[in-house]
């Protein structure tokens, strides 16, 4: 094999590889990219049912139903419009009525949103951004007085 | 007294990193002989003064000496005394103080064992080295102090984090600092060979040593990191694509590609401005994942404290460092003399192979990480970019790395024969083969790309195995001389083996674990059993039951397989008193064949629990291969040929493809 060669053969390897991972970037950012939503935008936005979804807010005081086993029924909301979520499984340790909650599911055609996964982190103070930020366009957000605990 | 002291050494540290900066480089373009030897007693002063200063804030946590804000904030006196010096790296300000110590660290080591490095390459390392200490000392006094007073002094603090409280985490990060940090010296000789524009095999045989140590400790301490998230955080994961892992992943995949690439640039000269840039990217990622950690971009349990005025600082260090280097590389960049060629088929063509697709990996994690922060600063769009994306882009460009890593170290220089290779590496695709259709005759129904994937993990192994026994003339020599060559054969080639062995290991582990897992969420009274995997538990009920700082209701699971008695499980749910914090203690049977997982969920009606339970299939393996990793790296390092600084043997020339 001539330098050349050589050369391009190398360059054309590297092409190849990088080829295949712009592919592969480009169809996993297509298929597997999750929106956070609030309450009110999946009012206003007109999610589709059936669209994999991040919802976030607050779990409304009282709003908490114990069903058959391990199935849980409450409301999410940001104070202007409230969503219906009903989960199975096991709750976090820090899911609590009042609290920040970010949850990830498909919204039903009956308009509960079916979460298969709900997350509230590991700080009693913590607020998921998300929520912290979709709370403050409401002006309901009082967290900036209570100092987030540090760490 | 001793708070004071401590401040006042972390000043001096500065003061004299500034010195250690700025005279060598001078002298170093001076020729002057007397600047350029300051670097090093100017090192290893820097480096006795940070360790008195980090005695002083260690002492005050053990102590319990409330009136430093920062022992008040994160210590309390009723905490076990382990984790109340781990307490010194729990939190923001005690952690960069634990970096720089790390980085003065690695800074005096260069000034001790570098003796015979060329006066202006040490000289410019140290300098480098020293730059990189001013910029965060600067940041540790003026924006995050440990050492502030409050006054009054408070009588009791607000304590650690209860999560953190665990003997992994304690030690998790000095073992992640020492590899991030242990980055720095592969950045500070690219800069400095940059500077002097000389770049040849020595230097990549000074490099190799601090980046294999460095990526040890990185890979031990990631694995911490992910062993600490699996039993304290209660999901049953082992990693889980957050951008805090992501941020210590990708100086590990970076390092790695390095690691291989100065092994191509020692031996053969060859790849000189890859090696360069990639020295450069590895410890940029470094410097992106403290950023990523210490600004409160990211929040999870790592980003101790919101405070914009950090993030702006490191984002600073950081566009100065990496912005300098790459400015400095692309103007110096064409003096580096490019070295022997070779053919695409040979061992620099494989180790090109890796690093192409070992880079091509670390930019998608990188994509993944970094993609939705960029997408909600330029459209305010949120969106979460969770591990289908990563399963999706990581995994696919892992295949044919794993399938072509046996093969590299069968290849010659130069020029290489893939027909031989491919011969020699027969019996490891025959094990391997069999190992696919075992698997598959027993799996049954499961996924179907279950046994290929366990068929790559046994095809690392045999293929590394492969490797030793080729080398050693193993059933074609008699067994004297088997036993002769095994005993010369460098440490180096032991090491790479078994850090080869360690990724099949781990990769068995890891294919097991997430194909073959099951999952079970279900609520029993007591009395009650469920069964999975095999085993039956039956739950007996919840005991309340009070700890050092912390009240926890403990259930009873009585775990047997075939009516015996196995073992018994006591999930839990603690409550912490300082800070108020919920956790979840999982319950973990550990078995070879898998781990069985419980965790105890919230109470239901009438007296019912709900539990999630897991059987985790070769889970350990992920972290004995880690382990195994380890040990291979441990085995390169303390062969003589890499020992730091050591004298590059005459006969290394004449020895057949000396292989690491």
């Amino acid at each position: 094999m001539t330098r050349k060669q050589r050369r391009s053969a190398l360059i054309g390897m590297c092409l190849a590889v990088l080829g295949l991972a712009v592919g592969l970037v480009l169809f996993a950012l297509e298929d597997s990219i999750v929106f956070f939503y609030s309450p009110s935008d999946v009012s206003e936005k007109n999610i589709k049912p059936g669209q994999r979804i991040r919802l976030g807010g607050l779990v409304e005081e009282g709003s908490v139903k114990r069903g058959e086993n391990t199935t849980v029924q409450f409301t999410v909301t940001d104070t202007a419009k409230r969503v219906p979520v009903m989960y199975t499984g096991v709750l976090p340790d820090l899911f609590r009525e009042g609290q920040g909650v970010v949850t990830e599911g498909k919204l039903g055609s009956d308009g509960v949103f079916v979460a298969d996964s709900v997350l509230a982190k590991h700080d009693e103070n913590y607020m998921p951004p998300e929520v912290a930020e979709a709370l403050k366009k409401q002006g309901v957000w009082q967290g900036e007085g209570a100092k987030p605990k540090v760490n | 007294m001793i708070a004071e002291i401590g401040h006042f050494s972390l000043i001096l540290a500065l003061g004299v990193a500034l010195a250690q900066t700025i005279l060598p480089i001078w002298g170093a373009q001076q020729r002057d002989n007397t600047l350029m030897r300051i670097g090093a007693p100017a090192a290893q002063a820097q480096f006795c003064l940070l360790l008195l200063a980090f005695f002083g804030l260690m002492i005050a946590y053990v102590t319990s000496d409330f009136s430093l804000l920062n022992v008040f904030q994160n210590s309390h006196s009723a905490k076990p005394l382990l984790y109340k010096i781990s307490g010194v790296w729990g939190n923001h300000e005690g952690s960069m103080l634990l970096w720089v110590l790390i980085l003065a660290l690695f800074g005096c080591a260069v000034a001790m064992f570098g003796r015979n490095l060329p006066p202006d390459l040490k000289a410019n390392v140290l300098g480098v080295q020293g730059s990189i200490s001013v910029a965060f000392l600067t940041f540790i006094v003026t924006t995050s102090n440990p050492f502030t007073r409050i006054d009054p002094a408070p009588f009791e603090g607000q304590g650690l984090n209860p999560i953190l409280q665990d003997p992994a985490l304690s030690f998790h990060p000095p073992f992640l600092y020492m590899g991030y940090v242990g980055f720095s010296m592969a950045f500070s000789f690219a800069v400095a060979a940059l500077i002097t524009g000389r770049v040849d095999p020595a230097w990549a045989r000074w490099v190799r040593p601090w980046t294999l140590a460095a990526w040890m400790c990185l890979t031990l301490g990631i694995a911490m990191g992910s062993w600490w998230a699996y039993y304290e955080l209660g999901w049953g994961g082992w990693w889980f694509w957050d951008p805090v892992e992501n941020a210590s992943f990708m100086p590990w995949l970076a390092g790695t590609a390095l690691l291989h690439t100065a092994l191509v640039m020692e031996k053969r000269d060859s790849l000189k401005v890859w090696t360069i840039l990639l020295a450069i990217l590895t410890f940029s990622l470094s410097l992106m994942g403290t950023f990523l950690v210490r600004s409160g971009v990211l929040t999870s349990v790592h980003a101790f404290a919101v405070d914009p005025e950090r993030g702006v600082f490191i984002l600073g260090i950081m566009v100065i460092f990496i912005g300098g280097a790459l400015a400095l590389f692309a103007s110096r960049a064409q003096v580096l003399r490019q070295g022997g060629i070779f053919a695409p088929v040979s061992r620099e063509g494989a180790l090109v192979l890796n690093n192409l697709l070992i880079s091509t990996a670390c930019a998608a994690v990188f994509i993944g990480t970094l993609y939705p922060m960029a997408l909600e600063a330029v459209t305010g769009a949120k969106i979460s970019v969770g591990p289908p994306f990563f399963n999706a882009t990581f995994g696919p460009l892992m295949v044919p790395l794993l399938i072509a890593m046996p093969f590299g170290p069968f290849l010659a220089w130069k020029r290489g024969d893939i027909l031989g290779a491919s011969q020699r590496l027969s019996v490891a695709a025959i094990v391997t083969m069999l190992v696919i259709i075992a698997a598959y005759a027993f799996s049954g129904s499961g996924p179907w790309l279950a046994p290929l994937g366990l068929g790559l993990g046994i095809w690392v192994i045999a293929g590394a195995l492969s490797e030793i026994a080729f080398r050693v003339k193993m059933f074609k020599a008699p067994w004297d001389e088997v036993f002769r060559r095994l005993r010369n054969l460098p440490r180096a080639a032991y090491g790479t083996t078994t850090a080869h062995i360690g990724i099949g290991v781990m990769v068995l582990g890891i294919v097991a674990t997430t194909t073959w897992q099951s999952e079970k969420i279900l609520s029993l009274k007591p009395g009650q059993s469920a069964s999975i995997a095999g085993y039956e538990l039956k739950y007996m009920g919840v005991e309340p039951h009070k700890g050092a700082n912390y009240s926890e209701q403990i259930a009873l699971l009585v775990v047997s397989r075939g009516g015996e008695e196995v073992t018994r499980l006591f999930p839990s749910k603690r409550l912490y008193v300082a800070p108020k914090t919920a956790t979840t203690e999982a319950g973990i049977h550990a078995a070879w064949t898998g781990d069985l997982y419980s965790v105890l969920g919230d109470e239901l009606k009438d007296g019912a629990f709900a539990f999630r339970l897991y059987f985790n299939p070769l889970v350990r393996f992920i972290w004995i291969g880690t382990l195994i990793m380890f040990f291979g790296g441990l085995m390169s390092l303390t062969d003589r040929r890499l020992r730091v600084g050591a004298p590059k043997p005459a006969r290394v020339g004449v020895r057949p493809a000396a292989a690491e």
